[in-house]
């Protein structure tokens, strides 16, 4: 990973879609010290709203010998940086780019409120009954966690207070200037019992970018490189999307799939990993997550939380620096790729000390995908 | 509930070939779960192909519409209009009695006429057990649940 780039994050940017994917990409290039015709090859989300020829257009790439897409949207971040990494590992291109830009802060924009009332497929045996958004989908999950794991409310504000620091501390960040108290917390108002606002992650307009090249070019560029050491993706047996309430196991997600080759392919173990960026559009998601991607036993998530475990610079692991999807902002994780380089490079602005590796996680909840990065 | 705002509510596509036999079964009154015509092994949600033995021989066997709560949820705004006016409501999801991998998601409500936001939710509890109702919403028949008698 030889560049990053990114727009200013928003609300009503007036831009569209495709015009911040391209200035991110057209930044990421400049970051790399490469050119826009050096880029041959593209990875990207499903849900892009611009196409590959419209991004290759614009940004003036060369000619494109691999491009290929990832669905499912948050779980599709580290997807589409791994697939770019496999098109440049076995020569299908040279240099290839990555990006995600969205504009989702009015609410007519948010995929739940964009259905018919005639409902196919498997949102028929959830939407009908009420549970709408994401959220509601995601509570449904945590409420069972809580019965089974003995999660807590308390769990969940340490780690909506340990990104709102991580956020105050980062001037890019949409909440830099807004603290968050635990009692802020416990009084704000419910979304979907059990989870209250700040639970949720935040709706950002903005694009974020990078470019992936062989570690041969990569030791001529500007910056050090952060190598992909290792990366995973996984839809675990019997999952569905987001209402996973039907397999045997609901609570055992597609994180504990992800982790098993990620870390059999890796050098670096848990233990090892000095900070992570865990996907993070609920709160919940981090204790899920540390559980499946092994930073502790199954069901202690939410007791991993305590004791700032999850802060900068004191904490035992710590997670989402730039303040995730919860505080910095919501692009559908790909914030979370940038901070993971940001953290090799040695350029975050809560920069782990000497980080020789660094974990970034896409959507837990839906198919999904992880790296670990190397110094 | 009026039936105004009832049917402004999100229903199933009764178009829909793979789960059209199930909504078949609630305008009947009774809750029925996707079996596989090879295998026997139920099924939910319903699906073209069984995971275990692929075959695409399907049966559709009756239950006995008795459930324990397995989760539950209180929804409050932003909601689409029809829901925002029924908000704070609750939403569940069950485990059948007689197959407690087969889980629904539904409403607790008070009665066959209740609503989904009668019941105090500070009272559901995880594991109580209830009873499948119909409630007529629009042309759909939707499942949805009673606290079982003790």
């Amino acid at each position: 990973m030889v560049g990053i780039g990114q727009t200013a994050y928003g609300k009503g940017l007036p831009d569209s879609e495709l015009s911040l994917a391209c200035q991110a990409i057209s930044a990421a290039i400049d970051d790399a010290g490469l050119q826009p015709a050096d880029v041959d090859g593209i990875a990207m989300f499903s849900m892009e709203d611009g196409r590959e020829v419209d991004v290759a257009r614009n940004v003036g790439l060369g000619d494109i010998t691999f491009f290929s897409q990832v669905g499912f949207g948050g779980g599709a971040g580290c997807g589409v940086v791994g697939q770019a990494a496999m098109a440049v590992a076995t020569g299908q291109c040279e240099t290839a780019v990555a990006w995600r830009a969205r504009k989702r802060s009015a609410a007519s924009s948010r995929p739940w409120a964009q259905v018919s009332d005639r409902i196919s497929g498997h949102h028929q045996w959830s939407r009908p009954f009420g549970v709408l958004r994401p959220v509601d989908e995601i509570a449904m999950l945590t409420r069972r966690a809580m019965h089974e794991y003995g999660y807590t409310r308390d769990h969940l504000a340490n780690v909506a207070l340990a990104f709102r620091k991580h956020a105050n501390r980062n001037p890019i960040a949409t909440m830099h200037a807004k603290e968050l108290t635990r009692e802020q917390y416990m009084d704000a108002r419910w979304i979907s019992e059990p989870l209250c606002l700040f639970d949720n992650c935040l709706e950002t307009d903005g694009a974020l970018a990078v470019i992936i090249t062989s570690a041969e070019r990569a030791r001529d560029l500007p910056h050090p490189p952060a190598y992909i050491h290792s990366f995973a993706q996984s839809i675990p047996a019997q999952h569905q999307v987001m209402t996973n309430y039907f397999c045997e196991d609901p609570l055992l997600g597609p994180s504990w799939t992800c982790a098993r080759l990620l870390w059999e392919r890796s050098d670096f173990q848990p233990a090892d990993v000095p900070v992570a960026q865990l996907y993070d559009a609920f709160s919940p998601l981090i204790p899920l997550s540390l559980e499946g991607y092994g930073f502790c036993e199954r069901g202690e998530g939410g007791e991993f939380t305590n004791d700032g475990a999850l802060e900068w610079p004191h904490g035992r692991l710590p997670t989402n620096t730039s303040g995730g999807g919860m505080s910095e902002a919501y692009v559908h994780g790909f914030n979370l790729v940038l901070e993971g380089v940001r953290q090799i490079r040695g350029t975050s602005v809560n920069q782990v000390e000497d980080a020789q590796c660094s974990l970034v996680t896409s959507g837990e909840g839906v198919p999904t995908s992880a790296i670990l990065f190397r110094a | 509930m009026t039936t105004s705002e009832e049917v402004t509510l999100l229903l199933p596509d009764l178009d829909d070939d793979t789960s059209a036999p199930f909504w078949a079964g609630t305008a009947r009154g009774e809750l029925l779960v996707q079996a596989c015509g090879a295998c026997g092994v139920w099924r939910m949600p319903p699906r073209p192909m069984c995971p275990r033995c692929q075959s695409i021989s399907v049966r559709w066997v009756p239950t006995n519409g008795r459930a324990t709560i397995w989760s539950f949820i209180v929804a409050h705004p932003p909601l689409l209009p029809a829901y925002a006016e029924l908000a704070p409501y609750n939403a569940i999801v069950v485990a059948l009695d007689e197959d407690p991998f087969i889980r629904f998601v539904g409403n607790l409500v008070t009665s066959e006429h209740g609503g989904i936001n009668e019941i105090d939710p500070a009272t559901i509890t995880m594991g109580e057990s209830v009873g499948v109702v119909f409630q007529p919403v629009g042309d759909v028949s939707l499942p949805r649940w009673v606290r079982a008698e003790t």
